[in-house]
């Protein structure tokens, strides 16, 4: 099950941000999950649909690596994002998904790219926090190659508007 | 029939009949669709990883619930993990049997919670011998030159 978020960020510009499978032919996805099955299910489920992944084990890794950790300090070289797209999941210990979500929006490289929370449990408050903090989809555990599908097609679309 | 179409007509009976008691849901044959040529053993795979993985989160389960004073939300956190991770596999009964042991916890039943550990233990057990002699059935086709069926 999925909800699109009702507001929809503003049309990406071209400078700081790539598309999601419009004009990149291997979209970078970062996969962040704090369950070592997920994770791999998670990848290949990516794999599958032609997508590069890197996974992170929770969302300090996931910052380090789209380089928004603490200690680091975002070059004037840095001025694109790593990643076409972030999955997290919600429930992790230390930094939730939520939280996570709300540091990538924060970021001026990372503002523009889409971040989809996925959850094992259907939590409407929940969905709707995240949907307000910015979050491009809300999707539940376990995915399905279609439900990749789906996000896929969403995200072309949004890239037309 | 010769030995292949006799083992593949076993190993439809057998995932009938897995299918039947609830020890596997529709899930599971989505995990088998996400094989392929690039990743050939990928089910035995993620199947090996869940029952590695589930074995820690059972034995932190059972230290969890030995503890003077329970922390009965962190015994949930684990449980809620091991529910996440037997959904991926379609393993319904497992799911199933955390679900009430996260009622347990909720409830800060201890007795409740011991009885359900007993239960996720026993379901593991039982579902990992079942998937062993599937994953060997379905050896003994491919080694044969016989393709494995389906799973709908």
């Amino acid at each position: 099950m999925e909800a699109s978020s009702a507001s929809s960020s503003s049309s990406s510009s071209s400078s700081s941000s790539k598309g999601f499978m419009e004009n990149v032919e291997q979209p970078h996805v970062l996969a962040v999950d704090d369950s070592i099955i997920d994770r791999k299910l998670i990848e290949k489920l990516l794999k599958n649909l032609s997508c590069k992944v890197t996974t992170a084990e929770n969302g300090l890794r996931a910052l380090e690596f789209l380089g928004l950790g603490d200690h680091q300090n975002s070059s004037l070289e840095d001025n694109v994002s790593k990643v076409n797209l972030v999955i997290t999941d919600y429930c992790m210990p230390g930094m939730t998904g939520y939280e996570l979500l709300k540091k990538i929006k924060e970021s001026s490289i990372m503002k523009e790219v889409p971040v989809v929370i996925m959850s094992s449990e259907y939590v409407p408050n929940r969905i709707n926090k995240c949907l307000e903090e910015g979050a491009q989809m809300f999707m539940l555990k376990p995915l399905r190659q279609s439900d990749i599908k789906k996000l896929r097609c969403h995200l072309m679309k949004l890239e037309r508007t | 029939m010769d030995a292949v179409t006799q083992w593949q007509k076993q190993w439809f009976d057998y995932t009938q009949s897995l299918r039947r008691e609830g020890f596997l849901d529709d899930q599971f044959a989505q995990l088998k669709k996400l094989q392929d040529e690039s990743s050939p053993d990928f089910v035995v795979e993620v199947v090996s990883l869940f029952f590695q993985d589930s074995e820690k989160l059972l034995n932190n389960m059972g230290r969890a619930l030995e503890q003077n004073v329970v922390n009965f939300k962190q015994v949930d956190a684990y449980v809620h993990q091991f529910k996440g991770s037997s959904a991926w596999i379609g393993a319904l009964r497992l799911k199933n049997v955390c679900i009430n042991f996260r009622n347990s916890c909720e409830a800060q039943n201890l007795e409740g919670c011991l009885r359900c550990l007993q239960q996720v233990q026993q379901e593991s057990s039982a579902l990992k011998s079942k998937l062993e002699y599937l994953f060997r059935l379905e050896q003994q086709i491919v080694a044969a030159g016989g393709s494995i069926p389906i799973m709908e």
